[in-house]
């Protein structure tokens, strides 16, 4: 067969930070195929050098608006572990409702305003406004205001929070409140089911397309894990010592290349909403698993494409999960509790939490001042470059008939799919290999 | 009926999270599509457009290819407004201004050898206006929705938004929440511009500082302040760092 062919799709649009897909085929071979970032870095982890440990929350939430909610929770926990302080249990149940609203913020705004104009076949969700799919659209509009409204609620703010502190929070919601949220929460399950529905009529536009790699996300026995867990893999089983993530995590130097990629068992592997599905499937709410079920998906699901209907899944377990959150605060009865005291110590501090787009791990070390002195972003994105990467070799050849436009659109997909988050991921990525 | 200005959204190195606080308006975004046509927007939108009047900017400027990137968006705008603290002054991006380029590149990626990769041919932070002239500015770390509404909305009717230039004490006072000096904290709000609607007070947190300094702060009241709590302007300085450090270089205090 001969084939010649390029794609250079510069700035991949719809996805959050500043992406490049290159191919190149001449005579049917592919001589070069690269997943570029091309984001200008940011040095964060150089700018949190000198800082006091207030300050570390604030700064690092504004690595990505998007998921500023779980950096701030991850800053956090890093904090906290480095200064041994312990939070209260209503904290805890606080933080949890803050990290379900992000996720519900995030994930519909993924599915519905990112994935689903493509599913349908425009470029973006304005030409929906006016079609026949303006109600569609409208209903995942109130969705995402929910999930905003939500995450103010709780963190004063959606993005870049203000209520999360070191120690627990500078102001809480009243009981009035949360019971409101609940009601809204209650009455959003019909538009999810509707919402679900849509996105069911054109599932068969998701691409089947299985390449078999690791799944990594945390664990544990209590609940779907989010903002707690240990370091889980499908090849290798739970990683007790949360400090030592870098036995997971390996970021490395690719030659010629710049870019910090992570690897563990095998050449790449996968984080996020579809790692989490793989990984703790079994411990969703009974109405997220009717989702998945109604879509086929299944443990473990080798098709990162699917990673989207993950999302889905997810979003219905995190209102019902908020809602039993919310019985828990209410039974309990809310307090107006002063954050945690804090014990300025040197130390080292690892914070990890499920964010949407996955695994995120914040590790300070503090000096006797409480200072920081050295500080490490482990970002989800960065952990799947690479995993996008090999998707991407396997997938091209088995398209390669295809007319070029259709194959630029399936490697844009494909990179949607994963919902990076660019601008978290300050690296360059430059591999390129030779298919002969 | 007059033809819509056409407006193209565009980021450098930033978060996104002004560009997300439009997405944010939700249905409001109707109204607003009503007054003007959104031609690009990367972050939401595959179409693309080069012919615009307004352009809207994020971010901070790192590097020579962001620099020609920017000076070509501004060639094609009648009106450029730079959108959200990075963009307005350099904002969290100048905190490593207090560094040589050359060190932050060794402390984040080691000893990897990136002579002449344009992806990483960093120079210190810039603002907008340190590169080409901006016609209007929407501050905050991130922007207020409202004031986003307020200015695009002004903008297409050919009016000069208004933007505060009062500290945000005054909506904090509005809003009668106890005055962080009082809880014993260190709050920016008196030396910050508002419009914010004092938004970190009210959830009793501290002013960083986002929207950038006023130019007349009220200097013997700040001095007052400092007297009153035994602060000293080594702490103001350390305080400012995080949004206002190098502010002076794009002078954008009114």
């Amino acid at each position: 067969m001969s084939k010649d062919f390029s794609i250079h799709v510069e700035h991949v649009t719809r996805v959050e930070g500043h992406g490049n897909i290159e191919v190149d085929v001449k005579d049917g071979k592919i001589n070069k195929l690269q997943w570029q970032v091309v984001e200008a870095p940011r040095f964060f982890e150089a700018m949190l050098r000198g800082q006091n440990y207030n300050e570390l929350r604030p700064i690092t939430s504004r690595i990505c608006g998007i998921c500023s909610i779980g950096h701030s929770l991850a800053s956090l926990k890093a904090t906290e572990d480095a200064l041994g302080v312990k939070i209260s249990e209503q904290t805890a149940l606080l933080r949890r409702l803050a990290i379900h609203g992000e996720n519900l913020q995030s994930h519909i705004l993924q599915i519905g305003n990112l994935v689903a104009p493509e599913l349908l076949g425009v470029g973006s969700v304005f030409p929906l406004i006016g079609s026949k799919h303006t109600e569609s659209v409208l209903k995942i509009v109130k969705l995402h205001r929910l999930a905003n409204e939500m995450s103010d609620l709780i963190c004063g703010r959606t993005i870049h929070p203000i209520r999360l502190i070191v120690g627990g929070f500078s102001a809480i919601p009243t009981e009035k409140q949360l019971l409101a949220l609940r009601t809204r929460l209650k009455e959003s399950r019909g538009l999810t089911n509707e919402v679900a529905a849509v996105i069911h009529s054109v599932a068969d536009k998701i691409p089947n397309f299985t390449r078999e790699t690791e799944y990594i996300a945390l664990s544990t026995d209590d609940e779907y894990a989010l903002y707690d867990g240990v370091l889980n893999s499908t090849d290798t089983g739970k990683h007790l010592e949360y400090r030592n993530y870098q036995e997971i995590t390996n970021e490395y130097l690719v030659p010629h290349s710049t870019a910090k990629y992570a690897k563990h068992a095998r050449k790449s592997y996968m984080v996020g909403a579809l790692a989490r599905f793989n990984l703790n499937g079994s411990q969703l709410h009974p109405a997220a698993k009717e989702v998945s079920s109604m879509f086929g998906l299944k443990p473990i699901s080798y098709n990162p494409f699917m990673n989207t209907i993950a999302q889905l899944v997810e979003f219905v377990h995190s209102v019902e999960d908020s809602i039993e959150l919310i019985d828990t605060l209410l039974e309990q009865g809310l307090r107006e509790e002063k954050p945690a005291k804090v014990k300025v110590q040197a130390g080292r501090g690892v914070g990890l939490i499920e964010v949407p787009r996955g695994l995120l791990i914040h590790d300070y070390t503090l000096n006797s001042k409480g200072y920081c002195t050295k500080a490490n972003c482990i970002i989800p994105t960065n952990q799947n470059h690479a995993n996008i990467q090999h998707d991407m070799e396997k997938l091209v050849p088995e398209i390669i008939d295809r007319p070029p436009k259709e194959i630029e659109l399936t490697l844009e997909m494909l990179v949607r799919a994963y919902d990076p988050c660019i601008s978290c991921s300050t690296h360059y990525l430059d591999v390129s290999f030779v298919n002969g | 009926m007059k033809t819509k200005p056409r407006v193209a959204v565009f980021d450098f190195a930033d978060c996104e999270g002004c560009e997300l606080e439009i997405a944010d308006l939700e249905e409001e975004i109707l109204e607003l599509i009503d007054i003007v046509d959104i031609v690009s927007f990367r972050e939401v939108m595959k179409e693309h457009s080069d012919t615009y009047d307004i352009a809207i900017v994020e971010g901070s400027i790192m590097r020579p290819m962001d620099e020609a990137r920017l000076r070509n968006i501004r060639s094609k705008a009648k009106i450029l407004v730079a959108m959200g603290a990075c963009a307005t002054m350099g904002g969290i991006n100048k905190i490593r201004n207090q560094w040589m380029p050359d060190d932050v590149m060794t402390a984040v990626y080691g000893d990897a050898d990136l002579e002449g990769n344009p992806l990483f041919d960093v120079f210190k932070t810039k603002a907008i206006n340190e590169v080409v002239p901006v016609n209007y500015y929407i501050h905050g770390c991130p922007i207020d929705r409202d004031e986003f509404k307020h200015v695009i909305t002004s903008i297409a009717l050919g009016k000069k938004p208004e933007i505060p230039r009062y500290p945000v004490c005054v909506e904090c006072k509005k809003n009668e929440n106890i005055c962080q000096f009082e809880l014993g904290a260190f709050c920016l709000g008196p030396i910050t511009r508002a419009g914010c609607k004092a938004i970190c007070p009210t959830h009793n947190s501290v002013c960083e500082g986002c929207r950038g300094l006023i130019k007349k702060a009220e200097t013997d009241c700040v001095k007052d302040l400092l007297e009153r709590y035994k602060l000293s302007y080594e702490d103001i300085r350390r305080r400012c760092t995080m949004y206002n450090f190098g502010r002076e270089e794009c002078g954008v205090d009114e």
